[in-house]
């Protein structure tokens, strides 16, 4: 599908004020995603926010990609006034993933970044509490990567006969 | 001997003993275990929808009343018996333990359905396996969720065994040492 005006607009904008930054931009299933180098990850999102009336954070995720050596995060925004969206995509690399916190812009991105923590093991530099959210704070793996098996290993009454393999 | 039906009340069967004119002599292990087994209170650890099924067990239709387990100890000081019904993730293991060593000897654990059992579906890094890795179980209930009728049979299990309990037992160095293997004093 075609992209609207506006994500033209917006797509046009990112591509000249932060060139450096600006890898590509798709719109699957009629969202707008942009993906980013994350150096500037934050400056972006705080332009965003102040000129182009992005002012809500939906959401901000993790996602592991063990094809690329690269963990992601992902940052939803949305502009209540005009009611448009927009997905931003900054790539990590695996074994070091660290990026600046969004704190500072979305102090809702406290509890957010937290769990993208406590499952893909991001670090959010300046965050103000950077620790595990939902899983036991003793667990010594970040269990949504995919070199973590699914099944608990300890389990002794799973016979794999059972499960034809 | 038979129950004997007063104004159509049943009662609790009496254990075996010798009878005579105006005396009824037993041993103590049977008294204490007859009156035990009619007075379970139970303490409700539900989680999940073994718990919904557990509410229709303690409801008219079922009516855990009838085996004098209707009086359910919120409190686990007070309990006898800790129901665990349902799946008992890692980060509330702790907790869990926590409340079974608040329990009163003697104490004793039924396990319903499959989640506390063994972990059931949920085999995953954040669903502890089985509730039997942190603390003693004495019945499973198998069943995902198990029916009241299921639950009813537990208890029933669990009355054999408070009925039939030596009053020593929990003093004994194998139940210690049973203990000590979970890490409780």
């Amino acid at each position: 599908m075609e992209n609207t005006e506006t994500e033209d607009r917006i797509v046009t904008l990112l591509k000249e004020k932060f060139t450096e930054d600006f890898i590509s931009s798709e719109t699957p299933y009629q969202f707008l995603t942009i993906h980013l180098r994350p150096a500037n990850i934050i400056s972006i999102i705080r332009f965003l926010y102040t000129q182009e009336k992005f002012q809500y954070l939906t959401t901000l995720c993790g996602i592991h990609y063990p094809e690329l050596k690269s963990i992601s995060v992902m940052y939803q925004l949305h502009n209540l006034v005009e009611n448009k969206r927009i997905r931003l995509k900054i790539f990590l690399p695996e074994g070091k993933p660290e990026v600046d916190t969004l704190t500072t812009v979305f102090p809702a991105a406290n509890w957010m970044e937290r769990e993208t923590y406590d499952f893909y093991g991001v670090t959010f530099k300046g965050h103000p509490n950077l620790k595990r959210i939902l899983n036991v704070e003793d667990m010594i793996m970040f269990p949504m990567r995919k070199e973590f098996p699914l099944e608990d290993q300890t389990r002794e009454d799973k016979n794999n006969a059972m499960f034809g393999r | 001997m038979e129950p004997v039906a007063l104004n159509g009340v049943k009662v609790a069967e009496s254990p075996d003993g010798i009878e005579g004119a105006g005396f009824f002599a037993t041993s103590l292990d049977k008294a204490v275990g007859m009156a035990r087994k009619n007075s379970i209170w139970p303490l409700p650890f539900a989680t999940s929808c073994c718990g919904i099924e557990f509410m229709a067990t303690m409801g008219s239709h079922y009516d855990l009343a009838r085996f004098g387990s209707e009086r359910l100890s919120f409190s686990p000081r007070q309990a006898d018996l800790l129901m665990v019904m349902g799946t008992i993730a890692k980060k509330m293991g702790p907790i869990l333990r926590q409340v079974y060593e608040q329990m009163a000897e003697p104490r004793w654990v039924l396990s319903v359905g499959a989640c506390a059992s063994s972990g059931g579906i949920f085999d995953t890094y954040s669903v502890l396996q089985g509730i039997d890795r942190i603390i003693p179980v004495d019945v499973y209930v198998p069943g995902c969720p198990p029916r009241p009728e299921q639950i009813i049979d537990g208890i029933l299990n669990i009355q054999k065994l408070v009925e039939n309990e030596s009053l020593r037992r929990r003093d004994s160095a194998e139940y210690k040492a049973m203990l000590n293997k979970y890490g409780i004093e």
